[in-house]
């Protein structure tokens, strides 16, 4: 059992590029933290120098009280899980899950009661002599876990472990690896590029961008609450509205003039009869495009364009700019072509910074 | 990882250039030979650095030869050699692709059987059957011709292997799409398969080439003029039991230039050859 | 095995055939069967008549101590080659797997001897350890060591076998190479991770699952050992001191040029053929059933 510790880690390649760019964590002992963003952020790399599978260029990593930049992986007492389990192709589940153990001069007898026992939790005791390449996908990965469950240590680093598994069970897994990790109580480290496996598994989430933290907190402040656009956009799905603020027609006490981006989730939308909120805000809408999913019905709208427009502008994935998707509960909705009015009340407005690096209170 | 740094970084940098070292003493050994005095290398005295006899050597070498047991220049040998080993190479790449072609996209009968035929031959190395081709060679009126040097060894079925393991690998979907364009066999062959296996031509021909390039035992057995031999009959012949007549200047500078196109081809071609090599084992 | 897609041309796939089959059936199978039939038989001493022996010409063979001696003397330089020079190019190759500057010069540097002829590695060696004028014939002297291949019969097959190991390090260090870069860089982090320390996870881990490679690797050795070394033997010692390095290939051919016994040369020649076929088959038993990751 042991805290991690980041102070200001950086990592620089021979050719200059920053992969990480000074990064603060504090993760308590027991505590699962989360390191979620897009592809190349570098939240992998982070998670190999906690490891010791990358090399530190200055900052500290701090497990257990003990400063490890130094220390060799086989001596931090760590346990990690790979995106494609690294299982050790010519030995049974049982060496898999026994070598561990053995390269640290455990007994016999009490390498098998642990491999029994982590077997046993992880449904594996008929398979324990085969070897991995007759075991499923799902199969595989329980062996990854059990191999880093024996091991007891004071940290289980996971490098987006469940990406190679098919979706339901993929889910099905993500229960698992929270229950699991609520009994053993053990602190961890998990990354994902999935933001709703982020939500649904850390106890704290790291938004990561560009080798840079965008936001550290409790996974459903950050949702209510985003430091800057990039979380704005990235946690929740469908992703948030941003638009450029002059054109929510609004009064924003605070907002230097009519530069800001402001920003409104999906669901935070009501269809209006035209009424305003007070200190919300009302946007008029052409629909272009309806999706009913049966639990719900998102609408794609068409904002009234305004000349000049410098839109925020859409990355792929983004709508438009000039587009609004809103979510309507149930299975009513819109019909395209028609112009309906939507509105947002003032609590559930979000306001950011024109260049979206600050969120400006409201 | 951590501890790939520091002291194992520099070890393993020292036990690659000892291996480096090793690899490539007896080669130095054999330049730096080539360029210094007969009498002094006869007296063991011979120094490890280049001596001055560079270019009066090398013009004797490839345009005289020794005046020993052969009055072959060198440079005739080399072209010999040329010869042979293209011949050998381009050879067994015509005849083993087309092979490869309709052993793979025809349907015909005992095409498993002559697969099968072809594919034994994989099993024996000409060192196995010498003296039986020999007497065939010879009653085929093709000793002493670049035709007997060559044919024996185009005959075994590496490069057929290869380039059907290559035509597997080409999706089905490119014939199906040449014969909806009006495309036989003919076209096929030439528009598409080919550019395709241009790769893999190249790494065979290197291999090929190599090959080629150092037969020994078959070239001795079967040439009985002296201007019909190649360079390593050459090299063997110019070393005689009695060290006092052996010009090692001479033999050095063979040496070397035996060593030249073959190594030039690999350094030149590496990742192709590479890439040949790993294929054609598998 | 077969294309979903083919052509159904009835006389076009035999033509394309022919060349191949050709050259194969008359350059290789007309010879094989040639050496094949010979062995059995026994020609006599004028090579006027020919009778049928059935397995006369092995069993003479076989009660040769010569013969016997010469199969023995292969076998042992096939190892001791084969060990020596795989050793090493491991050792390269590991040094060499790591990401590392200049790796491709490395490379380059370790594997153009694949290229030197056989004849030329038996010049190249024979004159640095020839008696009197060798470089390290001059060490190995100045050691108290007394070299003299000419003479020695021992000293004559360590030549041969080092430089016959020398020659073959580039081929292994390739294919060592590729093998170790095909072992995914997970399962080696997982090891490291998983307590385990370089010597260790070499052991238990990088060694084992190469074991296809070394496996496939110590069959061409082998093979080169007992055909390939021919132009190296010939060049250094030509089967002498005696016949200390007298090697079976090189005994047919030997054999085959003093004449005389035909019957009894190409028995040789159907026993060699019976052991490369045998290491061959092999070979592609085992080396078929690959690792998967």
């Amino acid at each position: 059992m042991a805290n991690v510790t980041l102070r200001d880690v950086r990592k620089a390649y021979p050719n200059g590029f920053e992969a990480i760019k000074g990064v603060d964590v504090d993760v308590a002992d027991g505590q699962f933290c989360v390191l979620v963003g897009p592809s190349g952020c570098g939240k992998s790399t982070l998670l190999r120098m906690v490891a010791g599978l990358e090399t530190i260029t200055s900052g500290e990593i701090d497990i257990g009280g003990r400063i490890v930049n130094q220390i060799e992986p086989a001596d931090r007492d760590i346990a990690m899980v790979f995106q494609n389990y690294a299982l050790y192709p010519h030995m049974s589940v049982y060496n898999n899950m026994a070598y561990g153990l053995r390269n640290r001069g455990m007994a016999k007898p009490e390498i098998d009661t642990r491999v029994q026992e982590a077997a046993r939790v992880l449904e594996l005791t008929p398979m324990l002599e085969r070897k991995p390449r007759q075991l499923s996908g799902g199969q595989r990965q329980r062996v990854a876990m059990g191999r880093a469950i024996v091991r007891q240590p004071k940290v289980f680093l996971f490098d987006e472990p469940l990406s190679n598994l098919d979706a339901k069970l993929r889910i099905a897994m993500r229960v698992e690896i929270r229950k699991l990790q609520r009994r053993l109580k053990t602190t961890s480290i998990y990354v994902t590029h999935d933001q709703l496996e982020a939500m649904t598994l850390a106890d704290i989430l790291v938004v990561m961008n560009a080798g840079q933290v965008e936001q550290i907190g409790n996974p459903l402040d950050i949702y209510q609450k985003p430091a800057t656009t990039f979380v704005a956009a990235f946690i929740g799905a469908p992703p948030m509205n941003l638009l450029p603020l002059r054109d929510a027609g609004l009064q924003l006490q605070g907002a230097s003039g009519e530069a800001g981006i402001l920003g409104i989730r999906p669901e935070d939308f009501q269809v209006s009869n035209g009424a305003v909120p007070s200190g919300g805000v009302a946007l008029g809408l052409t629909v272009e495009a309806i999706e009913r999913v049966g639990a719900e019905t998102y609408v794609y709208g068409l904002r009234a364009q305004r000349d000049g427009e410098a839109a925020v502008s859409a990355k792929p994935g983004e709508l438009p700019p000039g587009e609004i998707l809103i979510r309507v509960p149930g299975q009513t909705g819109p019909a395209i072509g028609e112009r309906i009015t939507v509105a947002a009340p003032r609590d559930k407005l979000h306001l950011f910074s024109a260049d979206g690096r600050q969120r400006i209170a409201l | 990882m951590v501890e790939q740094e520091g002291i194992q970084r520099y070890l393993a940098h020292v036990v690659l250039w000892i291996g480096i070292a090793i690899v490539a003493f007896p080669v130095y050994l054999a330049f730096i030979a080539s360029t210094q005095d007969n009498a002094v290398i006869a007296n063991g005295q011979m120094s490890l650095l280049p001596g001055g006899h560079f270019l009066e050597t090398y013009y004797q070498t490839i345009f005289v030869g020794t005046s020993g047991s052969t009055r072959e220049p060198v440079g005739s040998m080399m072209l010999n050699s040329l010869i042979m080993a293209t011949l050998i190479a381009v050879g067994k790449i015509a005849i083993s692709i087309i092979s490869a072609y309709a052993i793979v996209y025809f349907r015909f009968p005992f095409r498993m059987a002559i697969f099968w035929v072809i594919f034994i031959t994989l099993m024996l190395p000409v060192e196995v059957r010498i003296y039986p081709t020999y007497k065939i060679v010879a009653d085929l009126h093709l000793l002493d011709s670049y035709a007997g040097l060559s044919l024996p060894l185009i005959a075994s079925a590496t490069a057929t292997l290869l380039f059907r393991q290559f035509f597997m690998t080409v999706p089905d979907e490119l014939l199906e799409a040449s014969r909806i364009d009006g495309a036989g066999p003919f076209r096929f062959f030439w528009d598409t398969l080919l550019p395709l296996s241009r790769t893999n031509m190249a790494a065979l021909f290197v291999i090929l080439f190599i090959l080629g390039w150092n037969q020994y035992l078959w070239p001795l057995l079967i040439t009985t003029r002296d201007d019909m031999q190649t360079i390593q009959i050459g090299i063997r012949k110019m070393i005689t039991t009695t060290d006092a007549l052996t010009e090692w200047p001479i033999v050095m500078a063979t040496a070397v230039l035996a060593m030249l196109p073959p190594v030039f081809v690999v350094v030149v071609m590496q990742r192709l050859f590479v890439r040949g090599l790993v294929e054609t084992e598998k | 095995m077969q294309k979903q897609a083919s052509f159904q041309s009835k006389l076009l796939p035999y033509a394309l055939v022919a060349p191949q089959l050709a050259v194969v059936l008359i350059f290789f199978y007309w010879p094989a069967a040639q050496a094949v039939l010979q062995s059995f038989l026994l020609q006599d001493a004028f090579g006027l008549s020919t009778t049928f022996v059935w397995f006369d010409n092995y069993r003479e063979l076989f009660s040769q101590p010569d013969y016997f001696a010469a199969v023995v003397r292969t076998f042992v330089f096939s190892f001791a080659i084969a060990f020596s020079s795989l050793s090493f190019a491991l050792l390269l190759a590991v040094m060499a797997d790591r990401p590392m500057r200049g790796g491709t010069i490395y490379r380059t540097l370790l594997i153009w001897p694949y290229a030197v002829a056989p004849p030329v590695v038996g010049v190249l060696w024979v004159f640095m350890l020839n008696p009197s004028l060798g470089i390290l014939a001059r060490g190995l002297r100045d050691m108290g060591v007394d070299w003299n291949p000419l003479l020695n019969g021992n000293q004559a097959a360590l030549l041969v076998i080092l430089a016959a190991a020398w020659k073959q390090i580039s081929y292994n260090f390739l294919f060592f190479l590729a093998g170790l870069q095909s072992i995914p860089k997970s399962v080696i982090e997982a090891a490291a991770i998983d307590g385990a320390r370089p010597m260790r996870r070499f052991w238990t881990v990088i060694f084992p699952l190469l074991s296809p490679t070394i496996f496939f690797l110590l069959v061409v050795n082998i093979v080169y050992a007992f055909f390939d070394t021919f132009g190296i033997i010939d060049t250094m010692t030509r089967g002498g001191p005696g016949t200390a390095t007298q090697t079976l290939v090189y005994k047919v051919y030997v054999d085959g040029l003093l004449g005389g016994n035909l019957g009894g040369s190409a028995a040789q020649s159907v026993i060699l053929m019976i052991i490369v076929i045998l290491l061959t088959a092999v070979q592609f038993r085992f080396v078929e059933r690959k690792v998967n990751y």
